[in-house]
């Protein structure tokens, strides 16, 4: 087989592919000026996230994500965006040391973290899990057994949080 | 295999990181949030196939993670909108009467 120190299996392929696909759209979303194109390069970077849960086995929460993030979400971020500037482009930094400094911090955070991943030792202990064949029934069966109250408390979650949203983005009547 | 999709989630998030702290505008900055809340879903779901104990439970977690994060840009949004109408701008320079 080639390469040089890894071996090329198909998951780090498909890995390889999707982590592309995701800092592509990630770098694009705020290296581009017009709002709305942000909005469509964090959808890339979001359907590609959901190919990486697939490669993982974690099917369920793939099509959730594309679902939620990709669908939802993004919709949601444009209806933001139409409803405010929706002629917005991204002005000129007023602060160009403000910028500078929060570009350090984040290569610092990402430096510190690399070196964290790079430097544990993680205990090659038990084989992969292998919930790819019927994962939705597993998650299932554990939500409505072992973790039912955090489920309950996040429907009440969502309601309040929704219902909260159309109360605040209602105009007031005078 | 864990050390790739870890440091790809790191990635993302620093860059997330980025985003939130030197956009102006206040959709950009969610969209920021957002990012930075699915990078610790792929770590999440990683280490529910690679951690030293794999088990189901680190998808449980991102599915709450993922409905947390829908309520609050849902909040986020709303709460744009309503500045915006009061305010009529969605810079976050303009936001800053805590400060004054």
């Amino acid at each position: 087989m080639g390469g040089f120190y890894i071996d090329w299996s198909g998951e780090l392929v498909a890995f390889f592919g999707f982590a592309l696909v995701m800092i592509v759209g990630a770098v694009l979303m705020l290296t581009l000026t017009k709002v709305v194109h942000m909005v469509a390069s964090l959808a890339a970077v979001f359907l590609g996230l959901g190919g990486m849960f697939v490669v993982l086995e974690a099917e369920f929460v793939a099509f959730t994500q594309v679902l939620l993030y990709a669908g939802a979400v993004t919709i949601l971020l444009i209806f933001g965006i139409m409803m405010t500037d929706h002629q917005a482009v991204q002005r000129e930094p007023v602060r160009p040391g403000h910028e500078i400094v929060s570009a350090v911090a984040s290569i610092l955070l990402f430096g510190i973290l690399f070196y964290a991943i790079r430097t544990t030792e993680f205990a090659p202990s038990a084989p992969p899990l292998q919930a790819g064949t019927d994962n939705a029934m597993e998650i299932g069966k554990q939500l409505y057994t072992q973790h039912v109250i955090p489920f309950e408390l996040v429907s009440v979650l969502l309601t309040v949080a929704f219902i909260g949203a159309i109360v605040i983005a209602k105009k007031e009547a005078e | 295999m864990l050390s790739s999709y870890l440091t790809m989630a790191a990635i993302l998030f620093c860059i997330g990181l980025y985003g939130a702290l030197s956009k102006r505008n206040a959709v950009i900055v969610l969209m920021s949030v957002e990012l930075m809340l699915n990078s610790v879903n792929l770590n999440l779901v990683a280490f529910s196939k690679y951690g030293v104990v794999p088990s189901l439970s680190g998808q449980i977690f991102s599915l709450f993670t993922i409905s947390v994060a829908a309520a609050e840009v849902a909040v986020g949004v709303a709460i744009l909108i309503a500045l915006f109408r009061s305010r009529g701008s969605a810079n976050v320079d303009d936001f800053n009467e805590m400060r004054r």
